[in-house]
């Protein structure tokens, strides 16, 4: 199990994460109750369905897919889960940005997959607001530590949307 | 040059700070290896043949003489008293111990010296040309903005974890002396209609696909350049190749799709950050402009007797000026290449003395800065004619005045098999063997100006695609042989060299080299450098010579008519 950072804490996650097996398709998976992180096939292909049976939805984004393509839909999700199959695999990080910065979306932005102390940093800066911590790793010290080694950042993202050189007083 | 402010210090300092807590996480075993990788990557850190190798940045080649002292002082304690300066603005050292890393940090951050971007697959060293701000045909100063630059690079989030390195290069000067049609983005400063912006061109590469740079946006005022570069860097983010290493630069990204199409896709994505808070204030170019103003120059109205008369009486003093000094923009003033390429010295090495005798000379002569060239060499921007007899003896004396820029033993060389994991075949040893052969000074003026490049792999440090005579190292049944290619060049022109044809074994490389010469003086016109004659004549009488006497390789004879 990864452990959910949010907020500065360690916490309990009560989302599930829909996998669609071996021999299901996204057409025909069973949708489960409670509150579910569905895959972006399953939310295009069964959106009127999961919108009439659940009140919290989630969804799952990986590297490949295109936010352009829910852009409309945000306003259904409670929490967007971005997946890093590796760490060393940025595009998460323009996915966050994109849709922070360009869609505007609101809810919980969480990082889930290969969720690492020294890219937290990063991913905050773009726009996360939860992390799936992987498994193994020292929670503690990551919170303490991971999201503020440096004391000031050049760039404007989603999290200063000022460049720091609008944000100067001389 | 740019002096640091608090803020940009202190990012340093917490830098080290965050190396030290991952090499410690590393050592307990909370790191695995491929996870500490990128980490140590991403601060110059290779695991390499004999030890570490740490690349330490030197962003757009300014440096002043107290970093110069540093890097002296970590070479001789961490280190075994030498770095080699790279094609990328990066002193690089052989021997360091990874546990020593975090200190030598902390040593090079006293000094505003870093190792930030330095490898890995991110936003990596922005590099310029070494002449600019003195340059007599630099048409802007391009450093400014290459500050500025620097400081959008580091430490962007969106940009960590990119598909493969990414190169920026930036030129203020018609004759491009920064490579910029062989980097990921290449910048061409130039005014238009009084407006002062960018040719923005993208896709270039050496490397095993060496592809030349197309132009994206051929006019881009340069407010919008952070703006612009976040449009490219997000569309390569996005739609880079990931799934082969060997198919991740940008530059296959753009080969894929075709200029115009991926012009397109950055357009698009500039339209929504375009005006937007990136885009740069004239209070801010200011602010950094005023770090590059002129140094305090002499007026200085008649040429200096005693220059003129050494000139006249001293051929060796006369040869280095006509080799190793630059037109300068000021009068009295002209620019000095101390030459790291002295024959028998591995090109672009220099020892912790001969970089304090430098750093001596930088502030008895040159306002304490110096500058690091591509072609690997250090420049004194600011001497004064009247004191260059003055450098020249010192320089001489410490082994850095070989009257060799732009000379066939100036030649640009990787570290090559002797150090780099990634070679196939050493690099250095070939270097020196041709330096060796051409060792006569009056038959080195007498050929003149050749680029002679040369890597140890086709990942291309040494620029062998684009020195008017290449030589690559390569692999054949595990035994190191030395493909020969003829006709590339950089500058404003720039473009790839041409294969001759079967490969060399590395005793036969010398004799390859002078035959090649052979030909060029033999067919040349007055006037005419090796290059021009090769434009004139083409490849096959060199093949012919070079091949002569074998079954393959030679060019195919003409029908008689």
């Amino acid at each position: 199990m990864a452990q959910l950072i949010k907020q500065g804490n360690v916490t309990v996650d009560t989302w599930k994460t829909l996998e669609i097996g071996e021999g299901e398709t996204p057409e025909t998976i069973a949708l489960p109750a409670g509150d579910v992180i569905f895959p972006l096939a399953v939310w295009l292909a069964r959106r009127n369905e999961i919108v009439s049976c659940h009140k919290r939805i989630g969804l799952l984004l990986l590297p490949d897919d295109k936010v352009e393509e829910i852009a409309a839909d945000l306003e259904y999700f409670v929490v967007v889960a971005v997946h890093f199959p590796k760490f060393v695999d940025g595009r998460g990080y323009s996915t966050a940005a994109l849709l922070r910065q360009r869609y505007h979306y609101q809810g919980e932005l969480r990082a889930v997959g290969d969720v690492l102390h020294d890219q937290l940093f990063f991913m905050q800066r773009v726009g996360f607001d939860s992390y799936a911590l992987k498994d193994g790793k020292d929670a503690i010290h990551a919170i303490g530590k991971g999201f503020a080694p440096f004391s000031e950042t050049y760039q404007a993202s989603t999290d200063q949307p000022e460049p720091h050189f609008r944000r100067r007083t001389a | 040059m740019y002096k640091y402010d608090a803020i940009d210090r202190q990012l340093i300092l917490d830098r080290v700070e965050q190396f030290r807590d991952q090499v410690r996480r590393w050592q307990a075993g909370e790191l695995t290896d491929d996870e500490f990788r990128p980490l140590r990557l991403q601060n110059g850190l290779y695991i390499q043949r004999h030890a570490p190798m740490f690349r330490i940045a030197v962003p757009y080649g300014m440096m002043n003489s107290a970093q110069l002292r540093k890097l002296a002082h970590v070479a001789r304690k961490y280190d075994r008293g030498y770095g080699h300066f790279t094609t990328r603005h990066n002193l690089q050292l052989n021997w360091p111990q990874l546990t020593d890393v975090p200190d030598i940090l902390a040593e090079l951050a006293e000094v505003d010296l870093h190792a930030i971007q330095t490898s890995g697959n991110c936003l990596r060293n922005i590099t310029t040309d070494q002449f600019a701000g003195v340059a007599a045909d630099e048409i802007i100063d391009p450093r400014p903005l290459a500050e500025i630059l620097r400081q959008w690079t580091t430490f962007h989030p969106e940009f960590a974890f990119l598909p493969r390195k990414f190169k920026i290069a930036i030129s203020g000067t018609k004759e491009d002396r920064a490579v910029t049609w062989f980097h990921d983005i290449g910048l061409h400063l130039k005014v238009v209609d009084g407006v002062t912006g960018f040719t923005v061109i993208v896709g270039g590469g050496l490397g095993r696909t060496p592809i030349r740079g197309q132009v994206v946006r051929d006019f881009l005022p340069w407010q919008h350049i952070l703006t612009y570069c976040e449009a490219i860097l997000r569309v390569y983010n996005r739609f880079g190749r990931r799934d082969n290493a060997y198919k991740a630069r940008i530059k296959i990204l753009v080969q894929a799709l075709g200029v115009e199409e991926f012009g397109k896709l950055v357009e698009a994505e500039w339209a929504h950050g375009k005006d937007g808070p990136a885009t740069i204030t004239q209070a801010e170019y200011d602010r950094v402009a005023a770090h590059f103003g002129a140094p305090a120059y002499e007026t200085i109205t008649t040429v200096d007797a005693a220059y003129q008369a050494k000139i006249i009486a001293d051929k060796a003093f006369a040869r280095w000026v006509e080799r190793n000094t630059q037109p300068h923009k000021v009068a009295g003033y002209t620019a000095v290449t101390l030459s790291l390429k002295k024959h028998g010295v591995a090109p672009g090495d220099i020892t912790s003395d001969q970089m304090e005798v430098v750093a001596d000379l930088a502030d008895r002569y040159s306002f304490g800065e110096l500058r690091i060239s591509h072609e690997q060499n250090v420049i004194l921007a600011d001497v004064k004619l009247a004191d260059l007899a003055d450098v020249w003896r010192v320089a001489k004396a410490a082994g850095l005045a070989t009257p060799n820029i732009g000379l066939l033993t100036s030649m640009i060389c990787c570290p090559g098999g002797d150090f780099c994991d990634l070679a196939n075949a050493k690099s250095i040893p070939i270097a020196t063997a041709i330096q060796q052969r051409f060792d006569d000074l009056d038959y080195l003026f007498e050929i003149g100006e050749i680029d002679l490049n040369i890597s140890g792999c086709m990942n291309a440090c040494g620029h062998h695609h684009v020195g008017h005579i290449g030589v690559l190292g390569v692999d054949k049944n595990n035994d190191e042989f030395y493909q020969v290619t003829l006709g590339g060049r950089q500058g404003y022109d720039a473009r790839l060299g041409k294969v001759i044809g079967p490969s060399f074994s590395a005793g036969e490389m010398p004799d390859v080299i002078e035959k090649i010469v052979k030909v060029y003086l033999e067919n040349r016109h007055p006037d005419e450098r090796f290059i021009d004659t090769f434009d004139r004549i083409g490849i096959d009488p060199f093949k012919n010579r070079v091949y002569e006497g074998r079954a393959h390789g030679k060019a195919k004879q003409k029908e008689a008519a």
